[in-house]
């Protein structure tokens, strides 16, 4: 077989695992947009905090460390204990939850049936708010995380495809966790929003407030529901973003390559995020290599994914699975 | 008749009840618009008591007073004989009190079955968490019990055939009985009609007729309902409230309502000189 096949083949693999923490994050952005019709700005940047407060927890940091430091003239920095990965997933899990309480009270009451682009600004202001409020209690030093998933190559393919193909394939053990987890991530979410009650009233309060009221179901409740998946999805990200390339400020900028997986797969589709987020991930892998680097001088990988997703607005401007937009006259 | 607090005898000689639901000198404004103006009236259980008015007499202003979208200026509200405080509509729902919208407010993307299963979810008391065991906390034995009594309701209102069907494709006739069968779903002591036959045409109107009555009389539940086809109103209510530019000008049964100077004149207009 040629070389640049399989070549090729390694490639678009690598682009499947790649597209598999995309739709990762595209995911937090569809929950909440499915069930508030907000565009949640802030969805990268949860993914940041939640890696942020993992990490802090799981390594002892005592937060706000620099603010008790230069108001006490102490020296703290950690706590004697290091908390075992599992706890520290739970804690930060428990956060997240208390967060979107906190962001209920304090943002999305008081926005009740403002108009999107009002709630849009809102999660603007947030975003930028908790990237400060991440900075002031765990520092802003890039950190390593380490929840013990495996990481490095998988040896096991490599010598499989070696023995096929003279030539072994390098897929990253950690890739492997993610594509799992996400898999299982968004089965437990379709089964959640098809079958439980809470998720029936959570697609009736996304497709209309007044009626959900009507049937007595409590918006805030919802919300607050909302926001806790999205934290969790958020969290579940950060770890596996943090765990690939660390946790540090720019991980809240991936959420802007969310953006055009969103626009392919469709705002309003869980499977869409996840086909999106694939095509993006392969798509951007494969451009690179067979026409990017060749033709273009390379780094095609910036923006490809943009471009893909402006030629999908002209022909499918709801993406791939969203609903149909159909207007009666 | 009407004074007897243990009920009345209605016409077609049907037993009604002592009061379920009493409004006193409801007033509410919107800053300077006066929406309603010191109105009281009660409800009876089981009775049919209608409020009809010009438009822009508030009567839709009324109904979402008594389903808590609207908290009233001044007055106060009695359900049951107890005082009820502002309450936010979903605590309304939960007191046992259904409606129905003027513009139809369904869940359109959702099916048929979707929707009404949506109004029995007062009746559901399984939390988050054993939804997730389903089979072992008996979350799924919960769904199958709600799920028969949907049925019953899909049966009742003639809506077998449409079961599965997205709401947003029916027509609108269907989507009105949808929504009667979504605040149904929720047995109800009182439903709360917006308009249920705006719109509609004559056999649409009688089919509907015909269930609102079928509901009152099988159920007993207790239903107000706003409407602007007078002969209707007439057919169906024990009771009629008249509103004309937020004050009641007229309360009683339809001969007695029909016969009242002051709501021909709303109706008809005045000669003014």
């Amino acid at each position: 077989m040629p070389d640049i096949v399989l070549y090729a083949a390694e490639v678009t693999l690598n682009g499947l695992m790649a597209g598999v923490l995309y739709a990762l994050v595209a995911l937090g952005f569809v929950l909440i947009f499915k069930a508030s019709g907000i565009f949640n700005y802030a969805q990268g940047v949860l993914a940041l905090f939640a890696a942020l407060t993992l990490v802090g927890i799981q390594k002892g940091q005592v937060p706000f460390a620099h603010l008790i430091n230069a108001m006490t003239g102490n020296h703290y920095t950690n706590f004697p204990w290091e908390v075992p990965a599992i706890v520290a997933i739970l804690l930060a899990a428990a956060v997240m939850v208390v967060l979107a309480i906190i962001i209920e009270k304090v943002v999305l009451k008081h926005l009740v049936n403002q108009a999107p682009i009002i709630l849009f600004m809102a999660t603007i202001g947030m975003a930028y708010f908790l990237e400060g409020f991440g900075d002031v209690m765990w520092g802003s030093d890039i950190k390593t995380l380490d929840v013990g998933l495996p990481q490095g190559i998988n040896d096991t393919i490599d010598t499989v495809t070696f023995n096929m193909f003279g030539y072994g394939f390098f897929i990253d053990n950690l890739d492997i966790v993610a594509a799992i987890v996400a898999v299982l991530l968004v089965s437990a979410l379709t089964v959640f929003s098809q079958y439980s009650k809470q998720g029936r009233a959570l697609r009736a309060v996304a497709d209309d407030h007044q009626a959900a009221l009507s049937v007595g179901i409590s918006l805030r409740f919802i919300w607050i529901l909302v926001w806790s998946i999205a934290g969790f999805v958020a969290l579940v990200a950060g770890i596996m973003w943090g765990s690939k390339s660390g946790v540090q400020f720019s991980l809240s900028l991936i959420a802007l390559k969310a953006l055009p997986v969103l626009m392919l797969g469709g705002f309003t589709s869980i499977p869409g995020a996840i086909v999106g987020g694939l095509i993006i991930g392969v798509g951007e892998k494969l451009f690179e290599l067979l026409i990017g680097a060749p033709f273009l001088g390379g780094a095609t990988e910036n923006w490809f994914a943009y471009v893909l997703a402006l030629v999908f607005l002209v022909f499918r401007p709801q993406g791939l699975f969203g609903e149909k937009i159909i207007e009666r006259v | 008749m009407k004074d007897m607090n243990e009920g009345y005898v209605t016409a077609d000689g049907r037993q009604i009840g002592g009061v379920i639901m009493e409004m006193k000198n409801i007033t509410l404004r919107f800053g300077g618009v006066v929406a309603i103006k010191d109105i009281s009236f009660d409800i009876r259980e089981g009775e049919i008591r209608a409020i009809i008015g010009p438009n822009g007499a508030g009567k839709s202003s009324m109904l979402n007073v008594i389903s808590g979208f609207y908290i009233p200026t001044e007055g106060e509200v009695f359900y049951k004989g107890i005082k009820r405080g502002p309450m936010k509509p979903y605590q309304v729902a939960r007191l046992g009190i259904a409606r129905t919208f003027q513009n139809i407010a369904l869940f359109d993307g959702m099916s048929v079955l979707d929707n009404i299963m949506t109004g029995r979810l007062t009746h559901m008391k399984k939390g988050l968490m054993s939804q997730a065991g389903w089979w072992w906390t008996g979350a799924a034995a919960e769904e199958h019990e709600n799920r028969e009594k949907v049925e019953k309701i899909i049966d009742f209102l003639e809506i077998q055939n449409i079961r599965k069907t997205p709401v947003g494709r029916l027509p609108y006739g269907l989507k009105k009985r949808v929504e009667l069968a979504r605040a149904l779903a929720a047995e109800p002591k009182i439903l709360l009609l917006d308009e249920p036959m705006a719109g509609m045409n004559v056999e649409e109107k009688e089919d509907m007729s015909r269930f609102i009555l079928d509901v009152n009389d099988e159920f007993g539940t207790t239903i107000v309902l706003i409407e602007h086809d007078m002969g209707v109103v007439m057919d169906l209510s024990d009771r009629v409230v008249v509103m004309d530019y937020g004050k009641k000008i007229g309360d009683g049964t339809p001969d007695e309502v029909r016969s009242n100077q002051d709501v021909i004149d709303a109706y008809l207009g005045v000669a003014h000189d």
